[in-house]
């Protein structure tokens, strides 16, 4: 009953395309009074915990830079210097930024490149730009290659984070394994990232590859 | 020491900024609405501590109505397009060199700052890129010498066509703490645990890594997935029953968790977050373009772990 209570309202708002933000609050709400709390106090614990969650909007804090420099034609500087580039196709630009996001993110660098710090102001000018070196985009296929850009820096971040030894996923596998009375090191399971990363690699890399290919073929 | 508070109150700062100079805005139709939704936000950065957890809680619930029944909106762009493109070929590359700056600032910061004691060591990588923020924009005030309400209002308008799914990550992190105190992960993993035929052991290795991206799809976050799933499928059948080797089903498990986080809206900031910043039709883009490296990934994470954790 819980479990339908909780899941149910996500699914159905999701699907339905309704508002996610008042979903995510409806189904907190639902979930918390289907459980027996008392209805003030699980508004208590939903503010109680977004406030304690503050950490993870503070990278809003790039906006002013971006948006500035953005005003200033960054977007379009980057266009101009790839369209010097005559070996670029977005697939291949795409696929140089997944391996720089997998090798610095294996270092532990995770936060230098990301959604609003780089796609949106670099890599997708870039990409489009490249693209449109041959032919001009339709409006389908450039909001395709915007998607495949958003989802070349999610895949490049999340396979290879867990490489490095630091990072929040490894302490907690480590710390969890250790509350349930096994110790293991957390070198021994990041180096368990390794396979899953390269397949990553690969698997992405020849999607791109296609990517490339399709973009050759497809109407204009 | 600087650490969270601090930068709780620049970024509430630069929120209630946003909503002053976003109520003016005449070009934007829904700019009361707009300039409520931030004034909330900067409220509960600028005084959530002392506001109480009730009223927090009343600043989500505001939030979500504000969204849910269309109050928010964006106004038109904020310089023409020839002006950026002449301002692109007169700064040239050196506009590549001030983009640099907040990542250059974020490296630097991780790997400097714990040395010096002034920042709270937890929080270093967060602390570094605001003052790489403060950094670039000193550097551009000078350099570009813009209108000073330029970068807020460049900032404002780049945040409004974000809007709403600005702080869903902040709403799914509220919504994950019910779920803990409802037990909600509990009664799942007691179930996955029930329904398993005995004695299969490629069966409970795909019920571990496919349950971990089912769970992780529903709750929106591995993290969370991890210890329900664990300690209800690997740890009593993978480890207990099958002798495996608990580091690499662990580690290969919350891999599989990250497969299911590529597939799911509930992971707003890697998902829905882009889809308005890039200006995509379907809120779904970003998911479907992810599904097919995704799904690859989940078998590939099962058959290596049914091979290496056994061996």
């Amino acid at each position: 009953m819980l479990v339908i209570a909780a899941f149910g309202i996500i699914v159905a708002g999701f699907a339905l395309r309704l508002n996610p933000l008042a979903v995510v609050v409806l189904a907190g709400l639902v979930t918390g009074i289907a459980a027996g709390m008392a209805p003030l106090a699980v508004v208590a614990a939903l503010g109680k915990a977004f406030t304690a969650s503050r950490f993870v909007s503070v990278i809003w804090l790039v906006v002013p830079v971006i948006g500035l420099l953005e005003c200033h034609g960054l977007q379009e500087r980057a266009r101009r210097m790839i369209a010097a580039v005559d070996a670029a196709t977005p697939g291949r630009l795409l696929a140089v930024y997944l391996v720089f996001r997998q090798a610095t993110a294996a270092l532990g660098l995770i936060a230098i490149a990301g959604q609003a710090q780089t796609v949106r102001p670099l890599v997708v000018p870039m990409a489009e730009a490249t693209a449109e070196r041959t032919r001009p985009l339709s409006h389908k296929t450039r909001q395709r290659l915007r998607a495949m850009a958003a989802a070349t820096d999610n895949i490049g971040v999340f396979f290879a984070e867990d490489i490095f030894l630091a990072v929040a996923s490894i302490l907690l596998i480590k710390g969890f394994l250790e509350a349930n009375g096994i110790v293991v090191t957390a070198f021994a399971v990041s180096a368990w990232a390794i396979p899953t990363a390269i397949a990553a690699l690969l698997v992405h890399g020849a999607r791109l590859w296609r990517f490339d290919r399709g973009l050759a073929h497809a109407p204009a | 020491m600087i650490g969270l508070p601090q930068l709780y109150l620049v970024a509430g700062a630069m929120f209630a900024a946003f909503a002053v100079r976003g109520l003016s805005d005449r070009s934007n139709p829904r700019r009361v609405g707009t300039a409520a939704f931030w004034t909330l936000i900067a409220v509960n950065f600028l005084v959530g501590e002392r506001l109480g957890d009730v009223g927090n809680g009343v600043i989500v619930l505001a939030l979500a109505a504000l969204a849910g029944t269309g109050q928010l909106g964006q106004g038109s762009a904020v310089v023409e397009a020839s002006f950026r493109v002449a301002a692109a070929a007169r700064h040239g590359n050196r506009l590549f060199a001030a983009a640099l700056i907040v990542p250059a600032a974020a490296l630097g910061g991780t790997l400097l700052l714990p040395a010096t004691g002034w920042v709270d060591p937890k929080q270093v990588t967060l602390v570094a890129l605001a003052g790489g923020v403060v950094l670039a924009l000193a550097v551009c005030l000078v350099w570009l010498r813009p209108r000073l309400n330029e970068p807020l209002d460049a900032g404002r308008a780049l945040l409004d066509a974000v809007g709403w799914a600005a702080i869903l990550p902040q709403a799914l992190a509220a919504l994950g703490a019910i779920f803990v105190l409802a037990g909600v992960g509990r009664v799942v993993g007691d179930g996955i645990g029930h329904i398993l035929p005995h004695g299969d052991r490629f069966a409970a290795v795909a019920a571990y890594t496919v349950g971990m991206a089912g769970l992780t799809m529903l709750l929106g976050n591995a993290y969370a997935a991890f210890p329900v799933m664990t300690a209800g499928v690997a740890l009593p059948l993978l480890v207990g029953r099958f002798g495996g080797d608990p580091a690499p089903i662990a580690a290969i498990g919350m891999l599989s968790g990250f497969c299911g986080t590529l597939c799911t809206p509930m992971a707003a900031n890697y998902n829905l977050v882009p889809v308005a910043l890039l200006g995509l039709d379907d809120r779904y883009a970003v998911i479907k373009a992810q599904v097919g490296t995704a799904l690859p990934l989940l078998i590939f994470n099962t058959l290596l772990m049914n091979w290496v954790a056994f061996a």
